[in-house]
C-alpha cells in the first residue's frame, strides 16, 4: 500500500453515517473509496451538487455534471443541484459536517495553508478559504513532508487558509489532533515509532502516554 | 417585447472596457458562443468577474488568450496557466476572491444589499486593506457589492419570455449574476414555448433577462 492510500484509507475511518461531506482535488477525492459499504455519507461538490458520485461508467458522461476540477461525474437518486450562494451557504454556515483538505503547511497552533505559494504558484484560493472557516470538522490529509522538509511546522510561513484551528491532520507517519495546547500525536503509522515521527515533524508534538498504531479502512 | 437577438448583435451591446460577469465553473455552464464572439469581434479591455478562466483555449480561457481583458475578479485560477503567467507579467490585473464571497459579493449587489459580512479571510491576505467589524462579539470582513455592466448567463432551457432554468452543476454562478449584471444576456441550450417550464421550475424569472441569443442553425 503506498502513502496516498494508507492516507485516504485512514481518513475514511472519519466519516460517519448521514454526513454531508466534502472532498478536496487529489488525494482527498480517493478518500470515497475506501468508505465502508455500510457507512452511507453524501458528497457535496462546491460548483453545486449535494449527492456525486463516481462516474458509473465510460462513455456516460453529461457535460453538466462534473465535480469542482470539471472531471465528470455520476449523481445518486436525490441529488440535488445548488447554485453557487447555496452551495457556500452550506460551507459557511455550518451545515457541512466533514471537509477533507490536501495541506501545504499545519503548525502548532493547528493553522493551515493550502492555497498559495508566493512567487511560485497563483492558482487562487477557490473554495478553500470558505471551507476551512466553515465546516464542523475539518480534516487535512497531506503527506508528512515534501522533498525531506516537514510540512507540520512551528509557524506556518506560507500565507494562512484560514485562521481557524482544524480538527485532525492524517499523514503516512502519523494522525495528529490540534487542540487548545497544541499538536498532540494520538496514532502512528503501521511499523512506525513514536521517534521516528518525531524526528520527521519540526513542530512541537505533545506525546500521550500511549500512542497506538492507526487502524485504516480494511483493503 | 422582443428579447430575440442574433449573437452578432448581441456581442456589438458589449463596448471595449466594460465589465461583465460570466456564469460557469471551469466552463460548465458558460455561454461559449458569445465567449467566442467577443473574441472574433476583437473585444480589449474587458474587466471579467466570474469564479476561474477555466483552461487556454476554453470557456473564459479564449477571453484571457486572446488578450481581451484587462481585470479579473475571480476565485480560482489553476487550470489556467496562461492566466497565471498574464498576472505576473503584470499584464492582466487580479482581484482573487474566495469562492462563497465571490457569490455574496455578487448576491449583495443583485440584491441592493451594501456589503457582505463574512468570516472567510479574516486573517488572511484577503483581509488586507478591509474594515473588520464586531457582531455579537464575533469579527466579520466586510467585503464590498459587485455588480456588472453585462451579465452573460449560460442557461438550460429559456422560455420566449426569458424565463430560465439550468442543467445539474452548469448552474453555479449564474442566477445570481443574472440579478447582478445591469444588462443580462441568455444564452441557452433550448428555447422552448412559454409554459414549458413550469412556474415552479423557473429558476431566473424573465424580467430580469433583456436579450436571448437566438440558436445557432448554421448546421441547417
Amino acid at each position: 500500500m503506498n502513502d496516498k492510500e494508507l492516507i485516504a484509507r485512514r481518513v475514511a475511518l472519519e466519516l460517519k453515517p448521514g454526513n454531508l461531506a466534502n472532498l478536496g482535488i487529489g488525494l482527498p477525492q480517493t478518500v470515497a473509496n475506501y468508505l465502508p459499504h455500510s457507512v452511507e455519507v453524501f458528497f457535496q461538490s462546491e460548483n453545486g451538487i449535494i449527492g456525486m458520485q463516481a462516474l458509473p461508467e465510460i462513455g456516460m458522461e453529461d457535460p453538466y455534471l462534473t465535480d469542482a476540477g470539471g472531471r465528470p461525474i455520476g449523481a445518486i437518486p436525490g441529488a440535488c443541484s445548488l447554485d453557487s450562494c447555496v452551495s457556500f451557504g452550506l460551507i459557511r454556515g455550518g451545515h457541512l459536517d466533514v471537509t477533507v483538505l490536501g495541506g501545504l503547511q499545519v503548525d502548532e497552533r493547528g493553522q493551515l495553508a493550502n492555497w498559495t505559494v508566493p512567487g511560485k504558484m497563483i492558482p487562487g484560493m477557490g473554495g478553500a478559504m470558505d471551507l476551512v472557516t466553515g465546516t464542523k470538522r475539518v480534516i487535512v490529509a497531506m503527506t508528512h513532508a515534501v522533498k525531506g522538509e516537514s510540512k507540520i511546522v512551528k509557524q506556518c510561513t506560507l500565507p494562512l487558509t484560514s485562521t481557524r484551528r482544524v480538527d485532525l491532520v492524517v499523514t503516512e507517519l502519523a494522525v495528529i489532533e490540534p487542540n487548545d495546547q497544541g499538536l498532540v500525536l494520538k496514532e502512528r503509522a503501521p511499523g512506525v515509532t513514536v521517534e521516528k515521527v518525531i524526528a520527521a515533524t519540526e513542530g512541537l508534538l505533545i506525546i500521550p502516554p500511549t500512542v497506538p498504531e492507526m487502524a485504516i479502512s480494511p483493503p | 417585447m422582443h428579447k430575440a437577438i442574433a449573437l452578432v448583435d448581441a456581442v456589438q451591446k458589449i463596448p471595449d472596457g466594460a465589465s461583465v460577469m460570466i456564469g460557469g465553473f471551469l466552463g460548465v455552464g458558460s455561454p461559449h458562443r458569445v465567449i467566442a464572439e467577443l473574441v472574433r469581434q476583437g473585444r480589449k479591455g474587458l474587466t471579467v468577474i466570474a469564479n476561474d478562466t477555466a483552461r487556454p483555449g476554453f470557456g473564459i480561457g479564449l477571453l484571457i488568450t486572446a488578450k481581451a481583458v484587462r481585470k479579473v475578479v475571480v476565485s480560482h485560477i489553476g487550470t489556467n496557466p496562461e492566466t497565471q503567467r498574464q498576472i505576473m507579467a503584470k499584464e492582466l490585473e487580479a482581484e482573487l476572491c474566495p469562492q462563497g464571497t465571490l457569490a455574496e459579493r455578487i448576491r449583495a449587489a443583485g440584491y441592493g444589499l451594501g456589503g457582505v459580512l463574512t468570516p472567510t479571510g479574516l486573517g488572511t491576505t484577503v483581509a488586507e486593506g478591509k474594515r473588520t467589524i464586531k457582531v455579537d462579539g464575533q469579527d466579520f470582513l466586510l467585503e464590498p457589492p459587485l455588480k456588472a455592466d453585462f451579465a452573460l448567463i449560460g442557461a438550460k432551457r429559456c422560455d420566449y419570455q426569458g424565463n430560465l432554468d439550468y442543467a445539474l452543476t452548469a448552474r453555479n454562478f449564474n442566477p445570481v449574476m443574472a440579478m447582478a449584471g445591469t444588462t443580462v444576456i441568455v444564452e441557452p441550450a433550448e428555447i422552448v414555448p412559454t409554459g414549458v417550464i413550469p412556474p415552479d421550475d423557473v429558476v431566473t424569472p424573465h424580467v430580469l433577462v433583456d436579450h436571448i441569443i437566438e440558436m445557432d442553425r448554421s448546421h441547417e
